[in-house]
């Protein structure tokens, strides 16, 4: 039914990283350990990225969330020091928290499994597609005025609006 | 294929790089000396004794640096498949990339301005 | 099946297959031998390196450096290796066990994954992805997590304020080397490092685009805290960074970590912009670009040596600014003039024909190094005349307490 080939214990190894990166992140005490579970946890995506052919992809998880965004966690955690190392759970209702999880997963599963691999949807029967986008067609597609290119620029000016309003509120003492 | 030949190639040098520093570290534990005491262990703080535990001052600068370079980070992302694809687009993706690079080259300017990008 | 068995490198995984060998496991053992090989390339080549930079630095300094190890001095590494194998490995009270001694197997792997995807040859690299450049920037951007991660458990307020440091300097630095990569990869079309070299046979980049590569060049003195931006590590400043509460080997990974981090970069600029392979008789015998590449390394590496021994150190506000206000700035103009004008180049017909060759890279190479000396022009322009405003204020304010405005005359 499965086969086991190179790619299948690929997928099961990140499967491990992410989902094991995931429970770390919410069961672990330290904070600092649970941001390194959560670089562990998207290393993992990245895999993924690779395993779906969308290497590009998976080098920009590596650079931009790894790189940065882990950083910036990690800076916040350590800039405030008392939050470190928590010495008991703030949250007493964790197990009803564990059931809406769950029950989050099971429609979001149904949701995304049953239009395509269900009964009567649209892609019943068609093979897998052969084609693999580069990342030439990405960058003719962003810029092509029939395509990408107005979300390219809203892209650029929701960057602009992060940085500005950031420093607005790091820079609010003066 | 090819590509999960390459990045197999990328999987199995990710194994053996991980295994290599660690050899040696593990060999360095059957050849040196293993004698703690407290002394030895105490913090190093230019030969004194530490004072209080350990804490810096929150220095939100640290911040503004990493966030402006997660701005820029994501802006290069952009603009790599753009670089790729340029040899064979129009003056239209010019444009386009232009305006891209101005408006993040505007954010930097705000910065600059508003003195986010001093050492202090 | 002679054939195929005699040429082993190439063909080791066909050779086991045809000798009945199951292919997915003939091609793990091949894939083994080529990262066993290409990791261990760097190992041994950065024991010889730590060797030249002592006795460069020495004769520059005119003394001798290491002459007693060896003849020449020349097993001093080797030497310092056992030495700090056998000394004891003391881990501070209060650190987080863990991830200290996480920290120092980050430095080292980060570094050797690099050289999966450096072309050796035409014919050899370790794999060729089509998104190299991309995967050099991001495994090179783990290299802040091992920083955090190794002055946080190391429980020292001064490693913490160390890795917080360091962090800001590698992380700045990152903006303007990425945006000078941009520079290759848009001249060549591709972000594999082998189709980047393959496309530098009609010229090399460092002439069509040399303010790329000096923006390259300088963020990786800063990536890699070489001078003149060490001040986070050498030996007068905040007690030797982050890595102070690390002593035996695991100091060593770091330290060996970071040589192999400048070799690696070394390495990487000569294949993005000095033209990698590319030699006189290269096609023929492939091997010889392995010689080539070996050269162009060891004269951008030898540029990093003089730059070190040559200039002094930064402050770290000095630092910074020079990033934010300077090469940041400077690397989007590079950007965009050197857009504009492919952009025109293509428009006007001049661009290098299918082959690439000397002759018809000409026009474009040109046109490209005039619009980089022209920034260059600007740019020199501009410091001049901030230079000559600052003398001229110093001088005012000089002059204004010799002879206050509000002496009587006659003085």
């Amino acid at each position: 039914m499965i086969t086991i080939n190179a790619q299948s214990i690929a997928f099961i190894l990140f499967s491990l990283f992410i989902l094991g990166g995931g429970l770390g992140v919410v069961t672990t005490r330290n904070l600092i350990h649970g941001a390194l579970y959560l670089v562990l946890s998207l290393f993992g995506v990245a895999g993924f990225f690779v395993l779906l052919s969308a290497p590009f992809l998976a080098a920009v998880q590596v650079l931009v969330y790894i790189g940065a965004i882990a950083i910036l966690i990690i800076f916040a955690v350590m800039l405030t020091r008392s939050m470190t190392s928590l010495t008991e759970a703030f949250n007493r209702q964790w197990w009803l928290g564990a059931l809406v999880g769950a029950l989050l997963f099971v429609f979001l599963a149904a949701g995304i499994i049953l239009p395509v691999w269900g009964a009567g949807s649209a892609y019943a029967g068609q093979p897998v597609s052969e084609v693999v986008a580069t990342t030439t067609d990405l960058g003719v597609a962003l810029v092509d005025g029939n395509q990408y290119v107005l979300p390219f620029e809203v892209a650029s000016l929701l960057l602009t609006a992060a940085m500005i309003g950031a420093i607005v509120i790091a820079r609010d003492d003066e | 294929m090819q590509l999960l030949n390459e990045w197999a190639f990328i999987g199995v040098f990710f194994a053996i790089a991980w295994v290599f520093p660690l050899l040696p570290i593990v060999g360095s534990w059957f050849l040196r000396p293993h004698k703690p005491n407290a002394i030895k262990q105490a913090t190093y703080e230019c030969g004194v004794e530490t004072v209080g535990d350990t804490w810096v001052q929150f220095k939100v600068q640290y911040y503004i640096y990493a966030l402006v370079f997660l701005v820029f980070d994501v802006e290069m992302v952009f603009l790599f498949p753009w670089a790729v694809a340029y040899k064979q687009l129009d003056w239209f993706a010019f444009g386009a990339g232009l305006l891209f690079i101005f408006l993040l080259a505007d954010a930097l300017i705000y910065a600059w301005r508003k003195n986010a990008l001093e050492w202090i | 099946m002679e054939q195929q068995c005699r040429d082993l490198i190439n063909t080791l995984a066909a050779c086991m297959v045809a000798n009945g060998a199951d292919p997915n496991f003939a091609n793990l053992i091949s894939a083994l031998l080529g990262v066993v090989l290409v990791a261990t390339l760097p190992l041994l080549t950065v024991i010889l390196l730590i060797w030249v930079e002592r006795k460069f630095a020495a004769r520059i300094q005119d003394r001798l450096g290491p002459n007693r190890v060896g003849p020449f001095g020349l097993l001093q590494s080797v030497a310092d290796a056992l030495k700090m194998l056998t000394k004891e490995d003391i881990t501070p009270a209060g650190a987080d066990r863990f991830i200290y001694n996480l920290a120092p197997i980050i430095a080292f792997a980060v570094v050797v994954l690099i050289w999966a995807v450096i072309p050796f040859t035409p014919m050899h690299v370790g794999s060729d992805l089509s998104v190299g450049i991309l995967y050099f920037v991001g495994v090179g951007s783990i290299g802040a997590v091992k920083v955090m991660v190794a002055g946080w458990s190391s429980n020292n307020k001064y490693a913490l304020l160390g890795a917080f440091r360091t962090i800001a300097q590698l992380v700045s630095y990152e903006v303007p080397m990425i945006l000078a990569l941009l520079i290759p990869v848009m001249m060549s079309g591709s972000m594999s490092m082998q189709d980047i070299t393959w496309a530098q046979g009609g010229m090399w980049y460092i002439f069509s685009a040399p303010l790329a590569f000096a923006i390259f060049f300088v963020s990786n003195l800063a990536e890699t805290g070489r001078a003149p931006f060490d001040l986070l590590e050498a030996e007068s400043e905040l007690v030797a960074g982050y890595n102070i509460e690390y002593s035996g080997f695991k100091f060593g990974m770091f330290m060996a970590g970071e040589f192999m981090h400048v070799f690696t970069v070394a390495v990487l600029t000569a294949v993005l912009f000095l033209g990698g392979w590319w030699g006189p008789g290269v096609e023929q015998i492939p091997i010889l670009g392995f010689v080539y590449l070996g050269l162009k390394t060891m004269a951008v590496y030898f540029l990093m040596l003089l730059v070190r021994n040559t200039v002094p150190r930064f402050r770290i506000d000095q630092v910074m600014n020079f990033n934010w206000k300077f090469m940041v700035p400077l690397s989007i103009v590079l950007v965009l003039v050197q857009a504009f004008l492919l952009r025109v180049i293509t428009s006007l017909g001049l661009a290098p024909n299918e082959a690439g060759d000397f002759v018809s890279s000409l026009p474009q190479t040109l046109i490209l190094l005039l619009g980089n000396l022209a920034i260059i022009a600007v740019v020199l322009n501009m410091i001049r005349n901030r230079g000559r405003q600052q003398r001229l204020a110093d001088e005012a304010a000089r002059s204004e307490l010799a002879h206050p405005a509000g002496a009587p005359a006659g003085d």
